[in-house]
């Protein structure tokens, strides 16, 4: 690809993917906020979230992989495990890395 | 810790709310960090110059967007194929902007075009659970500046290491699991409801059946579905 198109590539991602980021961001006072539109939005962290995990722990390149002998899901399992009980973000991190590199280990 | 102290009574600042953000995001970016490396490697090993890869980072500025360009021109895919990709998969940043939008409603126009640019999958996560929390904390927007800085830079850094150096992470380390986990940690606490689960359940079992539709559009559906889920199970409870 000729350095002309990878900078109209650039460009033109950048200010398509900012477009989506400014959407409503953007409306400002214009914003209106329907009842209906706050009970969505409080429901879209915990639903983008599970999603984000979901997919990157069992989707890989589009298809779900017909494995459980993946250190991965253990790993997750006893992570999540130290969420709920700690609620700590880093605990969080530690323990399921450090679980990853023993269950490869074993 | 005295003009802390001072405050305390009055008025929490905005240096400490930003300093707050900041704290927050960083075991975040563990995960981040390694992730920005690849983008910039990628983008190396597929023929762009560090010019053109530092472009990448910095006007798109969005991880898995980037990867995926970058493997279909590496691919020499058409160019228009390379745009709509990178659209679809930042379809997400949509929901994100409405999401985000009723925080900051009143600032100026540069401060929400700065926030919008630095809107990505972790800051709005971050930013949600705690206006949530208190949604009439003070200077929220020093909250999501100091989250939103604190990976924009470690994306910008890494990114740059990533293009000088090439991936030199050994591959062994698999800190790429830092970014699920990352979501873990902030998934759990999140499901404080039945709603919630009923919702994220709904979600995360959708994302799996749904993996057949092209191009991450499946995750955007289920979503939809999640949400969907959660106003029934909501409307049938009241």
């Amino acid at each position: 690809m000729s350095t002309v198109h990878v900078w109209f590539v650039i460009g033109v991602v950048g200010l398509v993917t900012f477009l989506l980021r400014f959407a409503f961001i953007g409306l400002g006072d214009r914003l209106k906020e329907p009842e209906v539109l706050r009970r969505i939005l409080r429901l879209v962290p915990p639903t983008v979230l599970t999603a984000l995990v979901t997919s990157s722990l069992f989707l890989q390149e589009g298809k779900v992989p017909l494995t459980l002998r993946n250190p991965e899901y253990p790993a997750a399992l006893i992570a999540g495990l130290v969420a709920w009980r700690t609620k700590n973000l880093l605990w969080t991190i530690l323990s399921g890395m450090i679980a990853l590199w023993l269950f490869r280990w074993l | 810790m005295v003009s802390a102290t001072l405050c305390m009574n009055t008025e929490v600042s905005r240096g400490a709310v930003w300093l707050e953000g900041a704290t927050r995001v960083l075991p975040l970016l563990i995960g981040v960090f390694p992730f920005a490396l690849i983008a910039g490697s990628t983008a190396i090993s597929v023929g762009l110059t560090p010019w053109e890869a530092i472009g990448f980072s910095l006007f798109i500025f969005a991880g898995a967007s980037q990867l995926a360009a970058l493997e279909l021109m590496g691919s020499h895919a058409p160019i228009y194929v390379v745009i709509v990709t990178a659209w679809i998969i930042n379809l997400r940043m949509l929901i994100y902007s409405a999401a985000m939008a009723p925080h900051f409603r009143h600032l100026t126009l540069r401060w929400r075009s700065l926030v919008a640019y630095l809107l990505t999958d972790q800051a709005f996560v971050l930013a949600s659970l705690r206006f949530e929390d208190e949604p009439r904390a003070p200077h929220k927007r020093y909250y999501y500046l100091g989250a939103a800085m604190g990976l924009w830079i470690t994306w910008q850094i890494g990114s740059a290491l990533g293009i000088v150096l090439g991936a030199r992470i050994p591959q062994d380390w698999s800190l790429d699991f830092a970014i699920p986990l990352t979501f873990i940690a902030l998934m759990v606490p999140a499901l404080k409801d039945r709603v919630a689960v009923a919702a994220s359940l709904s979600a995360g079992l959708s994302v799996l059946l749904l993996a057949w539709m092209p191009m991450n559009l499946g995750f955007i559906a289920a979503i939809a579905v999640g949400v969907v889920v959660g106003l029934l199970v909501e409307g049938g409870r009241s």
